[in-house]
């Protein structure tokens, strides 16, 4: 599947049609905490990260925060 | 543009700042020297003096609450800046009531859940808002990390990945730098790209 994450081309190695956020972060282990997460624009709140699904051709955000300021 | 140009579309313009810390206090006084009409502070905390390694604050000022005392200094820098000051921690429905009249806003905690929040009420609840965030400049020194990163109207500046610690302190020159990014990512916004 190819998206767009972060601004960046991205091929991610999966034969499914449709992945949730849950399913992204798991196959780019991502294991941040504080995310902001957007979907084409939309944002994804922590409890949609399992019913929140993309597909090829999407725009798909993940912002980490980190503590600073 | 020339400098009166400038000023005279800023003076329309309303800039909110969530948190009056490192980036805070030194994005408000950019915009305060530009010449920006109108700034909405906010920050519930007190002027300590471990803040001044980096903060837009004078020794004589601590104990005083931040979002007072950095009114008083952006009186003293311009005063005709309008400074609304709230000595408040901010909720979300306390971010959509404050800066519902901004033309963009500033987002300037020192805590990721904070930073999390704020980007995500702007997110959900005031479409069209711009906001500019800023994530990574604790440590010293790798000025070549320092980015703007943009997704739709959220605008992060930082290196995105050192986060304070022991090891890698907040310090002027690098919380500056940022800050000093953010209030030109923001005056981009407000007044348009550079011919």
């Amino acid at each position: 599947m190819n998206i767009t994450l972060n601004n960046r081309e991205e091929t991610l190695d999966t034969n499914k049609e449709i992945l949730s956020i849950a399913e992204l972060f798991e196959l780019k282990k991502f294991s941040f905490k504080n995310l902001v997460v957007k979907i084409n624009g939309t944002l994804v709140k922590r409890d949609e990260y399992q019913s929140a699904y993309f597909k090829n051709g999407d725009k798909v955000d993940v912002i980490h925060m980190i503590s600073g300021g | 543009m020339n400098f009166e140009e400038i000023k005279s579309v800023l003076k329309g313009k309303t800039a909110g700042i969530a948190g009056c810390g490192g980036l805070g206090s030194n994005s408000a006084v950019a915009l305060a020297r530009t010449g920006i009409g109108r700034l909405i502070i906010a920050d519930f905390d007190k002027v300590d003096e471990s803040n001044l390694n980096r903060q837009y604050f004078f020794y004589s000022q601590v104990g005083q609450y931040k979002a007072e005392a950095l009114k008083e200094n952006i009186s003293r820098i311009n005063p005709s800046v309008k400074v609304e000051a709230h000595i408040i921690k901010l909720q979300p429905a306390d971010i959509m009531a404050l800066y519902k009249e901004c033309d963009i806003i500033i987002e300037a905690f020192d805590k990721a859940e904070m930073k999390q929040m704020i980007v995500e009420t702007v997110s959900e609840k005031m479409p069209g808002m711009p906001i500019v965030c800023g994530v990574g400049m604790a440590g010293w020194g790798k000025n070549e990390l320092i980015k703007v990163e943009k997704f739709d109207d959220i605008y992060v500046v930082g290196d995105g990945i050192t986060e304070v610690s022991d090891e890698t302190p907040v310090l002027a020159p690098r919380v500056c730098t940022v800050a000093n990014m953010m209030a030109n990512t923001a005056l981009e916004l407000l007044i348009g790209e550079m011919k």
